[in-house]
């Protein structure tokens, strides 16, 4: 199979879809958290919880949308502990992020010790299964690609659209954006900008959740300890790539999904086999960095990124 | 709520936060043991021992604590430069590449030589591996968390290739490992029958050189300056460019010293599980050691007596020992608070 | 219309013996005052006299200790920011509190309407807006993007958002400080405007001719006490000075003399803006020893890139830049420390110093390497002897070298800098801002000791938004308008209402023309 060939399946469109969902997810999240002022590094720990509190949820037997419900609300539960040392108190972003990736981390690890002491391999759940769209997955070409997805895909591709349209225009998204670039005008206007930051991280850190739990609920039916691995990092760095937009950040994770279904498929190749598959794996990681390289001269960051705000301080 | 600075800290405003975060620390744990059916001040009583209660568990604290050190002092130099070096985990392994590269025999030197050789190249290979993201922070304003955070992936999957390709063990019955090194590329024991390598010792000299660095040398007075107000100490004249590139490569090439002293000194090959992310617990180190060289030794070994005394307790009682990595992220995260309270109360208004 | 003294009438805004205190800082005392339907009070006061304070509390920013704050009869909850805006109260910032990436609109609406609430109707907005912008002379497109306003339309936006609000009571803190005085002009029609329509104002300034072209009533504050009150037909520019400071102003005596020779010399210098800072364009300015050179301008016309010229932070893009007939090769702060300039930063707070460190490093920050360090190695006793000598010489008030600069006053902060600066003998000193914030105190110290660094010989260039502080302390004025440099007008030969219009921009033109 070349290149091209590959570039023009269903299937391949189909895996790239499935590929960008969680990021879709956590990038939206990230992406509410940066437009209000706060970068969240917490990112990969909350990523990580979401995908075991919403499998195990699922595994002692809540339907599979209560596992996201589940997910969701974990997320909120550790956006708050970093919205609650970020915002109010002003500490570094840089730290209290980290810091709580380590903590979610080893949080969900230990959980997983304690609710399934005995196990040496993973159980496995049943997954949210594709679903076709009647009329649109039967589209010739790739209809079939995009429309026999799974329930959890397409709240992703909604998700960009709420959070587009609660942005630019409602109040809400004006009291974020705004939040985010001069929280002085924020609290002159009579507005709390701590509320509005808060409520950002912890609804962020939600979404972020459900796209750890994406893994667990859709694209696989299991919950490993390194599934995540550096999913969150890569959020970041697309969020800088769409340009703090939703619509640019969502195309972001598409081409970014696309590179990796790529990659999977490059390897079965005759060109692949000559290439150690560690090259491979790297791709997803290079090609962030490159494009925090390629947008750092004209990236419209949000002015009061990581700028704590003290009220009353001037 | 509002932050009011307090003009002079009592000494019980500076030492009270502190100590209330790592009790808050030991409450979250005891909270977890309980749930996991332990009975705290077993759990406790277990890690203390496994820690420090026998010879044995002594030495294997102070090994532990070695690459923490090494890694702690890489953070602290960086974060206290504002460089914010979350990839320490792979200088780290920079460092341990070029030991299992030059260990091996390439270099027929006797040790005197041969070991201050590998020990340069390897600080050279990290140091070079941070100067990346800090020239694309320089140069380009690219935040270097998410950059280094992305290399430590690149990184790992550079060491497996290594270790399946060109580093592979003849002998290693196709497990991934690197060839063991020759005698003369060995860091030897303090002393002889004692489990204890002079990593150790390199360790304790390291964080006293940097302290002399910091509190003594015009360099830094400018990692400082530059930390605490880059744009007033560029208007004062210091390079800061330079100032941030020099702590870059300062802070590689100690977090790539762990490596060198983990394959040199304790393991004597190359593997993927050399570091169960020493690197980011040097994040927690150092924080905890408020950035201080001194602090972080102190840091350091607390931090490596859990972890031991985590693994002794859990074989012991069946409470996970992740136990003890949920302490010391709840213990950093507390601890920044505590600090940001002993200089300002918290007022209503 | 209800004449401003009319006593029949209930005030619209009330404060009753309102007291604030921060740790052993009393910043308002017992301070009581109405307001009444159209009209308009001047609060004047010196810097730290305790306004700002008081207009935090009305708007709920900070709670009093005591006191209350009654808005058309109604007392308003302590502590509550909404309470005030709610109650019909506007006020326009010093600092804009405008958000550069939203547009005029989206500023204008922020907070207005719920945030529960599923859309936002541009439209009606825009209308509303448009309509408000016609009724009150403040033209402004609403569409258009706040970072690319120009000052006094930003001005005008804020005015805009208490408008919108449908304010009945405006208050405006320092607003001419950023404008020329042709746009003070267009914002005192607004404000004339805004009272015949029967709305109220305080109008907070230390300016006194706008004080007394504007307001009805003066009300003075003096280290947080009101301590005086006046119809403002029935004083004087000269015991509103005296009631303000409290004592007599001492400005130095700067008496004319010849020129020394020539210093610095900027010949067509050019440099690069930032952002939406301009820089210079072909610029010309040279100072000569024992001079001030004043310049004067709206900020943000080009005084930044200027000062970063000198001080080093920007080489020239294009043109010659010459020290005592030198040109400047490289350039950077360092160098330029070197050949001789001293430098205060506008900003002492986050350019001057570092927060954190103590008197000693803040008072070695620019020379620990050629004086307080050997072989890399830091001397700090001798770093320490530095910062005792300078806290003696230059009257820095603080516990000692080793206190944290953060904890100190404006004033003993500007000292130190002031003190790190003269130390070194410089023969260029470029002074920006030197007195912003300053009690009278050190705005008395500050300038005596510049003018006595121009009788040593010192060539200096003072940065000033204050006119007043330009007309009285320089031997030369030069205008800066969007990056260019106005001929220099030797003292006396220039009054403030022509080098108003220089610093609107005319003027320019003409000598363009005739070069």
């Amino acid at each position: 199979m070349d290149i091209f060939e590959i570039l023009t399946s269903a299937a391949f469109w189909a895996a790239a879809i499935r590929i960008a969902s969680p990021l879709i997810f956590a990038t939206m999240g990230e992406l509410i958290c940066e437009r209000a002022g706060v970068l969240n590094l917490g990112i990969e720990g909350i990523m990580v919880a979401g995908a075991f509190a919403g499998w195990i949820a699922v595994y002692m037997g809540l339907p599979l949308w209560g596992g996201v419900a589940v997910a969701f609300a974990t997320g909120m539960m550790l956006g708050a502990l970093h919205g609650l040392l970020s915002v109010p108190f002003g500490l570094s972003q840089h730290v209290v992020g980290i810091g709580l990736t380590l903590l979610a981390t080893s949080l969900t690890f230990y959980t997983y010790r304690v609710v399934l002491p005995e196990v040496s391999s993973p159980p496995k759940i049943t997954a949210f299964q594709p679903y076709p769209i009647p009329g649109l997955s039967e589209i010739p070409g790739l209809g079939s690609a995009f429309f026999t997805q799974t329930p959890l895909t397409y709240a992703a591709f909604a998700l960009v659209a709420l959070v587009a349209f609660v942005l630019y225009r409602t109040p809400l998204g004006l009291a974020v954006r705004a939040a985010g670039e001069s929280p002085a005008a924020v609290a002159a206007q009579g507005l709390s900008v701590t509320a509005i930051r808060m409520g950002a991280v912890i609804v962020g850190s939600g979404f972020m959740a459900v796209g750890g739990a994406f893994l667990t609920l859709s694209a696989f039916d299991s919950f490993f300890f390194d599934m995540v691995n550096g999913r969150g990092w890569i959020c970041i760095a697309l969020v800088v790539f769409g340009a703090w937009k939703p619509g640019k950040a969502m195309l972001g994770a598409i081409l970014f999904a696309a590179f990796d279904a790529l990659q999977i498929r490059l390897q079965q190749t005759p060109i692949g086999a000559l290439v150690p598959y560690q090259l491979f794996l790297m791709m997803p990681y290079l090609l962030s960095i490159l494009a925090l390289v390629l947008m750092s001269r004209r990236a419209e960051v949000p002015a009061a990124l990581m700028v704590p705000f003290n009220k009353g301080e001037r | 709520m509002r932050l009011e600075p307090i003009a002079q800290p009592s000494l019980a405003r500076r030492l009270v936060p502190p100590a209330l975060a790592l009790l808050g620390a030991f409450l979250v744990a005891s909270v977890l043991a309980l749930i996991a059916g332990g009975n705290p001040l077993a759990v406790f009583g277990a890690i203390v021992k496994g820690a420090v209660g026998s010879k044995f568990a002594l030495l294997e604290t102070l090994n532990r604590a070695t690459p923490l050190i090494f890694t702690g002092l890489a953070v602290a130099v960086a974060f206290r430069a504002k460089l914010w070096n979350i990839g320490a985990e792979a200088q780290l392994y920079a460092g341990a590449v070029v030991t299992a590269v030059l260990g091996t025999g390439v270099l027929p030197w006797p040790p005197a030589l041969l070991l201050p050789a590998i020990a340069l190249t390897a600080m050279l290979a990290g140091a070079l591996l941070l100067l990346v993201p800090a020239l694309l922070k320089t140069r380009l304003g690219v935040d270097e968390v998410v950059t280094t955070l992305l290399l430590n992936y690149i990184f790992l999957l550079f060491v497996s290739y290594l270790l399946e390709g060109p580093l592979k063990d003849p002998m290693g019955m196709g497990w991934p490992k690197s060839a063991r090194l020759i005698a003369e590329a060995r860091l030897p024991r303090i002393v002889e029958g004692l489990r204890l390598h002079w990593g150790f010792a390199l360790a304790l000299l390291s964080a006293v050189a940097l302290w002399i660095v910091n509190a003594r040398t015009t360099l830094g007075f400018e990692m400082r300056a530059v930390g605490q107000n880059a744009e007033a100490a560029r208007f004062a004249g210091m390079p800061v460019t330079g100032v941030v590139l020099k702590t870059a490569l300062l802070s590689g090439g100690l977090a790539a010293l762990a490596g060198f002293s983990e394959v040199s000194g304790l393991k004597g090959s190359l593997t993927l599980d050399l570091s169960p992310g020493y690197g980011y617990t040097g994040i927690v180190v150092a924080m905890l050691a408020l950035l201080h060289p001194l602090g972080v030794v102190a840091a350091a070994l607390f931090v490596a007596a859990i972890f031991v005394g985590a693994d002794a307790m859990s074989r012991a009682l069946g409470v996970p020992s992740y136990i003890a990595d949920i302490m010391l992220a709840s213990a950093l995260l507390m601890m920044v608070l505590a600090i940001l309270l002993t200089k300002f109360r918290v007022v209503r208004d | 219309m209800t004449g401003p003294h009319d006593q029949k009438a209930q005030p619209v805004l009330r404060l009753s013996n309102i007291t604030k205190r921060f740790g052993a800082l009393t910043a308002n005392d017992d301070v009581s005052f109405d307001l009444a339907r159209g009209e308009v009070i001047a609060l004047l006061g010196e810097n730290g006299a305790g306004k700002t304070t008081l207009m935090n509390i009305l708007f709920g920013q900070y709670t009093a200790d005591a006191g209350t704050v009654e808005v058309f009869g109604e007392v308003l909850p302590p502590g509550n920011p909404r309470a005030a805006l709610d109650a019909g109260v506007g006020m326009v910032h010093q600092h804009f509190t405008l958000a550069g990436n939203l547009t005029v609109w989206e500023n204008i609406v922020l907070g207005t309407e719920r945030l529960g609430a599923l859309r936002l109707d541009a439209k009606a907005a825009k209308a509303r807006i448009a309509d408000l912008s016609r009724r009150f002379h403040l033209a402004v497109d609403p569409a258009a993007k706040v970072g690319r306003l120009t000052v006094g339309e930003r001005q005008r936006v804020e005015i805009l958002k208490a408008l919108y609000r449908e304010a009945r009571i405006l208050i405006l803190d320092e607003p001419t400080a950023v404008l020329t005085p042709q746009e003070s002009e267009a914002l005192f029609k607004t404000l004339r405007e805004a009272v015949g329509q029967g709305l109220s104002v305080v109008f907070i300034s230390h300016k006194l001719h706008e004080v007394m072209a504007i307001s009805d009533r003066t009300i003075v504050l003096r280290h947080g006490r009101l301590v005086a009150e006046r119809a403002t037909a029935e004083t004087s520019r000269e015991e509103l000075a005296a009631l303000m400071v409290g004592g007599k102003v001492s400005a130095p005596k700067i008496e004319a003399r010849p020129a020394g020779p020539a210093l610095l010399r900027l010949a067509g210098v050019s440099t690069k803006g930032e952002g939406r800072a301009p820089g210079l364009r072909a610029v010309d300015l040279t100072l000569h020893a024992g001079q001030i050179t004043g310049l004067a301008g709206v900020s943000g016309n080009g005084q930044k890139a200027l000062s970063d010229l000198i001080s080093g932070l920007v080489a020239p893009a294009s043109g010659q830049f010459e020290i005592v007939g030198e040109p400047v090769g490289d350039w950077s702060p360092r160098r330029a420390l070197a050949r001789g300039i001293g430098r205060i930063p506008e900003d002492r707070h986050r350019t001057g110093t570092i927060a954190d460190f103590d008197l000693t490093e803040n008072a070695v920050l620019e020379t620990y390497a050629q004086d307080f360090a050997r072989h890399g190695w830091m001397r700090w006793g001798a770093a320490r002897a530095q910062a005792e000598s300078l806290i003696a010489t230059y009257d820095v008030r603080c516990p000692g070298p080793e206190t944290r600069i953060r904890l100190l006053s404006g004033g003993n902060m500007q000292k130190l800098i002031l003190g790190r600066v003269l130390e070194t003998a410089p023969r260029i000193i470029l002074a920006n801002q030197p007195v912003r914030g300053l009690d009278i105190g050190a705005v008395n110290y500050v300038h005596g000791r510049l003018a006595e660094a121009r009788e040593e010989g010192a060539a200096v260039l003072l940065i000033s938004e204050d006119l007043d502080e330009i007309m009285t302390l320089s031997d030369v004025i030069h205008v800066m308008s969007e990056g260019r440099l106005s001929p220099g007008f030797t003292r006396g030969t220039m009054r403030a209402e022509a080098l108003g219009q220089w610093m609107a921009g005319e003027g320019f033109g003409r000598v363009a023309d005739a070069s």
